[in-house]
């Protein structure tokens, strides 16, 4: 269970980004993380894997508070915390599998990870991560050959085999196409309820945040503007996160979609 | 430019006509300093030496060949020396220099106000003073021979190689960087695995680029007494030796041609 509570972020620049941030999120819950460019969704999940430090408040995962701990204790704390990007972040010259097992890091000593001598079962971990996400035949090829959406699904199978409780997902599909954006957000979120897992996706196509999660979360300029469910977004709730547009076209409608999404 | 109306229609030019006039003062301003250079460089330069040029180029090289092939004998030595001190040389300087890249990385430097500095500073003391200086230098501290030779090679290289990787070290994608730290991985480990597979491209086109540069300055280094083929030419030009020279240049050359393909292919087979 990760817990917000008054979370805030000031950066040097005097821009406001998180004002005060208050939520929880429950064991296996999947939240979408709405809310227009800038208005705060990347330094969220930053603030709560500490890649951006928090100005005030805490962030406690499994009741452990992140904000306070020294760098030993951030980083296991942070093996906790998969983290999947908008452009893959994956690292270009090294292989799948060293990407994949580069999810290991925090739990293999320093010259065995140089030398890339990773525990028998972090490979088998692997292995299986890699044949789930349906990349087995890739397994030798350099992380820069794949495609987009390969290169996604590498990065899904590096912050699963980190073993996290909590997905922290910037972005997952905002440089993929509609179709593979589809297919990514779907594995996401059947792999968060095989594995009994809770994320934080940041979305900007709410249509598709609409399609797979079970609760929403709007954000507008730092502060929490709307928290429900999918259904309950409304042009009005889109207004107030957005601003003024015709919002008839964006919504879905909820009953096609549950269909889909099965 | 602002918009102009001339008979009703919208004129448009790059400049106004001031910033033009500006410009062709300032071609003006550079003409004048290119005459008065050369009129300096003239008035002090020996004309009539320059009246047989053609004649004194004919008969050194009518002396300079055939070149003194049976010399190569002497040469074999010298030119390993030569070779070894260049490549020894760049592998001492890319030891050292891997450190001071990192220290001078504005993104990995221990300390902005501190370290960064000083690293900034060995950069460029070690840059700005020529090998054949360093040679010079090193062959009265540490007496003549290969060792002075090598030490200067790689004490001049330090700079050269760490300007070059701290740039490529800077231009590294971040988010990489980020993803990895985000697995809990120790700095160390960040190191390893987000950075340097990014700047390893980098890295071997700098070592390959040093070494062929440094096979070039190893040849000279014997002028001053620092060991290698520079010490045969020296000796030959004192006693006007013109075959040997010969042979020497086309000894160079020849390294030189076999480091530079060298160099490119290693460049080739990495990037």
């Amino acid at each position: 269970m990760l817990q917000l509570n008054g979370l805030t972020k000031v950066y040097n620049t005097g821009d406001k980004a998180l004002s005060d941030v208050t939520l929880s999120i429950p064991d296996g819950q999947v939240v979408a993380l709405i809310g227009p460019s800038g208005a705060g969704k990347s330094t969220l999940i930053r603030c709560v894997n500490r890649l951006v430090e928090p100005t005030s408040g805490e962030a406690l995962l499994d009741d452990i508070n992140i904000t306070t701990l020294g760098s030993g204790g951030l980083r296991k704390a942070r093996r906790k915390m998969g983290m999947i990007f908008q452009e893959y972040a994956l690292v270009e010259r090294l292989t799948v599998m060293e990407n994949v097992l580069s999810g290991r890091l925090g739990y293999v000593g320093f010259w065995r990870s140089l030398f890339r001598k990773f525990p028998q079962k972090d490979v088998d971990e692997a292995y299986r991560l890699l044949d789930r996400v349906g990349l087995l035949a890739m397994v030798d090829k350099r992380a820069d050959e794949l495609s987009g959406g390969q290169r996604q699904r590498v990065g899904i199978a590096r912050a699963l085999i980190q073993n996290p409780s909590l997905l922290l997902v910037d972005e997952p599909t905002a440089s993929l196409d509609p179709k593979t954006s589809r297919q990514i957000m779907r594995l996401i979120v059947e792999l968060c309820e095989e594995r009994g897992l809770s994320a934080i996706i940041n979305i900007h196509d709410v249509a598709l945040a609409q399609m797979f999660v079970q609760r929403v979360i709007g954000l507008e300029t730092g502060k929490v503007v709307f928290d429900g469910a999918p259904t309950e977004l409304t042009p009005e709730v889109l207004t107030q996160i957005y601003g003024e547009e015709d919002w008839e076209a964006t919504i879905e409608k909820v009953d096609d979609d549950a269909e889909e999404a099965v | 430019m602002p918009m102009q109306e001339k008979n009703g229609q919208k004129v448009w030019q790059l400049r106004t006509t001031k910033s033009q006039w500006i410009r062709w003062g300032m071609w003006l301003v550079g003409l004048v300093i290119f005459i008065l250079s050369w009129q300096e460089i003239s008035d002090k330069t020996l004309w009539f030496m320059m009246d047989n040029v053609g004649e004194v180029i004919v008969d050194i090289g009518s002396r300079a060949t055939p070149p003194r092939w049976s010399y190569i004998n002497q040469l074999w030595w010298p030119i390993w020396d030569t070779l070894a001190m260049a490549t020894l040389g760049t592998i001492f300087a890319l030891i050292m220099a891997v450190p001071v890249a990192f220290m001078a990385a504005r993104n990995t430097t221990p300390s902005k106000f501190f370290v960064r500095p000083f690293a900034l500073l060995i950069i460029v003391s070690t840059r700005s003073v020529n090998s054949l200086i360093w040679a010079l230098l090193l062959v009265s501290i540490v007496g003549p021979g290969v060792f002075a030779g090598l030490i200067a090679i790689s004490i001049r290289s330090i700079g050269f190689c760490a300007k070059l990787l701290y740039e490529a070290i800077e231009e590294i994608s971040e988010t990489q960087v980020e993803a990895i730290r985000a697995t809990g991985a120790s700095p160390l480990q960040v190191m390893v695995y987000g950075i340097v597979p990014q700047i390893m491209p980098a890295f071997a086109g700098i070592a390959v680029f040093r070494w062929d540069i440094n096979i070039r300055e190893s040849t000279v280094l014997g002028l001053v007494g620092a060991g290698g083929i520079g010490l045969q030419l020296q000796s030959s030009l004192n006693v006007l030796a013109w075959p040997q020279v010969s042979l020497i240049l086309l000894v160079i050359l020849f390294a030189v041609i076999i480091g530079e393909w060298i160099s490119a292919k290693v460049r080739g087979a990495i990037i």
